[in-house]
């Protein structure tokens, strides 16, 4: 019998701690501070409003590029969010979370050979969808140096002639960086000296502290040459609902409206119906979560400092990214022990790229409750590290 | 008062709104600030009366004790120079009453009443409420199930659903 699977699949290595999380999933008693979702329920007007399109029998496929209504709020709010402009109607695509248009806008942007620069630690996917897109992802690896941020410094190294896309995950998960207006400016300007697109993958722009997210696609001459993705599972803590959107120039999105629409022909329908409200009337309630992960995460902060575990501050999305380099073991060992000892369960940075090596990721999207349980524990693991090396 | 001073109160009594058993080092630690300026603030805002207490919501239903809470609307005239002024201290006054609002609309005053039983509250409004002069006339509402009080859900909670770990 011939062999079913596509070798291109197959050799798409799988993430290196999926044993990790499988082991980390099933241990039930476990306190957790690995989550990368929010741990708001969705703002009720939001389920009230889906619930309400259900009653009203909306149940059928919505046009491709997603609800007229939606497409307009969307384009709404980036103009308020970010101040750009786009067509509801030819630059605006409704996607099944912010991770169809990362797979979509891929597969639509590169030929054979196509080099994409992927800044890790990163987002997991951006990696094997440049694969299955026939691209060839080129890693960037980002400076602890740097709080994580992009530089051009980073770009040179890596930049080749067939380079074509380059991802922008900012605010980035797992390290918390994001890139201020003054961080974006001298990477837009090698971007367009070198004749590159962008992929910003803006899905955590509502999560950010003391200064206001800044798309790349807001810089002068960086629209037409940017894809923003952004979704409502962050920010709208709508996870579940499977709902992002992307905007960019109108051949691009007229490309991936087409494969969007042989591959999914529509985003949920009431998860459409509900985002409508949730982009029209949950800005309170966006600020609210946004508030309370804020003081956890000043919280973490201020706990990292009295035990002594080195971190720099990260002002988005929420997750820190505290080093565990004095422990002179690998993440993952470091993760697996916390696990088995304390039963904390913490992602290693190197989940997210080879150069999260020696890193973890904390989530704070926990209850302080939970977040005090779980920093004791860690507290309590790392003094007994720090004894046995007779410190 | 500085914009920044002004933010950090708003944040203070937002969070203490709600969890006001909070310790001031792990308050200082969440409100991102030095312990001695939250002390300070919360003092001045105590001395000002914007923060007039620390008390505690309590689902009286679950323990044994014997409780009802009224809703009374009381319709007044409100009396020259005073408004409803007066006739509002006559009634707050007693201890057995937990609110009173002035309210817009076919009523004037919203008493809330705290009492062991219908019977004792319903003493209270026609031996001591009804009569007071300018009182015109009463509607007393007995809560017979709270589902949310105080901006909190008198329900327990679901379990997370969440997985454990996720990239």
């Amino acid at each position: 019998m011939r062999n079913p699977l596509s070798k291109k699949i197959v050799d798409i290595q799988p993430s290196g701690i999926r044993k990790f999380f499988d082991v980390a999933n099933e241990m039930k008693d476990a306190i957790s501070l690995g989550v990368g979702e929010p741990d708001f329920d969705t703002p009720w007007r939001i389920r009230d409003e889906g619930i309400f399109s259900l009653e009203k029998g909306r149940t059928f496929y919505t046009s491709n590029a997603g609800l007229k209504e939606l497409r307009k709020e969307i384009c709404r709010y980036l103009e308020r969010k970010i101040g750009v402009s786009y067509d509801p109607m030819k630059e605006t695509l409704v996607t099944v979370g912010g991770s169809e248009a990362i797979d979509v806008g891929l597969r639509c942007m590169l030929d054979p050979g196509d080099e994409v620069l992927i800044p890790q630690p990163s987002y997991v996917s951006y990696l094997p969808c440049t694969v299955m897109a026939d691209g060839v992802p080129v890693v960037v690896p980002l400076q602890y140096e740097n709080d994580f941020k992009l530089t051009v410094e980073d770009l040179e190294k890596y930049t080749t002639p067939k380079t074509k896309i380059l991802i922008m995950p900012f605010p980035n998960n797992p390290t918390g960086s994001i890139m201020t207006k003054e961080d974006l400016e001298p990477v837009a300007k090698f971007v367009k000296e070198h004749d590159l697109y962008v992929m910003s993958d803006e899905i955590y722009s509502e999560l950010t502290y003391q200064t206001k997210h800044v798309s790349i696609a807001s810089l002068p001459g960086m629209r037409e040459r940017t894809l923003v993705i952004n979704g409502f599972s962050k920010g709208f803590a709508m996870t579940g609902w499977r709902l992002g959107y992307c905007c960019g120039p109108a051949a691009i999105i007229e490309q991936m409206t087409k494969l969007h629409q042989f591959a999914i022909m529509c985003a949920p329908t009431t998860s459409q119906y509900a985002a409508v409200e949730g982009l029209k009337n949950c800005e309170d309630e966006v600020e609210e979560m946004r508030q309370s992960y804020n003081q956890r995460r000043r919280f973490l902060m201020h706990e990292f400092k009295r035990m002594g575990l080195e971190c720099f501050e990260p002002f988005g999305a929420f997750y820190v990214f505290p080093s565990i380099k004095e422990f002179k073991m690998s993440s993952e060992e470091f993760a697996t022990r916390l696990l088995q000892e304390e039963k904390v369960a913490v992602v290693p940075g190197t989940a997210f790229g080879e150069c999260g090596e020696g890193f973890l990721r904390i989530s704070y999207a926990y209850s302080l409750e939970d977040l005090k349980e779980a920093l004791g524990r860690v507290e309590r693991f790392i003094n007994r590290l720090r004894e046995n090396d007779g410190r | 008062m500085s914009e920044n001073k002004e933010a950090l109160r708003i944040e203070i009594l937002k969070y203490l709104e709600k969890h006001s058993r909070v310790n001031l080092g792990e308050l200082a630690a969440l409100m991102g600030a030095e312990e001695t300026e939250v002390a300070n603030e919360m003092a001045e805002m105590e001395k000002e009366k914007i923060i007039c207490g620390y008390h505690t919501l309590i689902d009286w239903d679950k323990t044994g004790v014997e409780m009802v809470t009224a809703l009374i609307e009381v319709r007044v005239t409100p009396q020259r120079d005073r408004g409803f002024d007066r006739i509002a201290e006559r009634i707050y006054n007693y201890p057995e009453v937990y609110a009173v609002y002035l309210i817009s609309g076919s009523y004037d005053l919203l008493v809330t009443l705290e009492g062991k039983s219908l019977k004792e509250v319903s003493r209270f409004v026609s031996e001591k409420l009804s009569p007071i002069e300018g009182v015109l006339n009463t509607a007393t509402h007995f809560i017979l199930k709270k589902y949310k009080d105080h901006g909190t859900i008198m329900i327990p909670r679901k379990e997370s659903e969440r997985m454990l770990v996720t990239p």
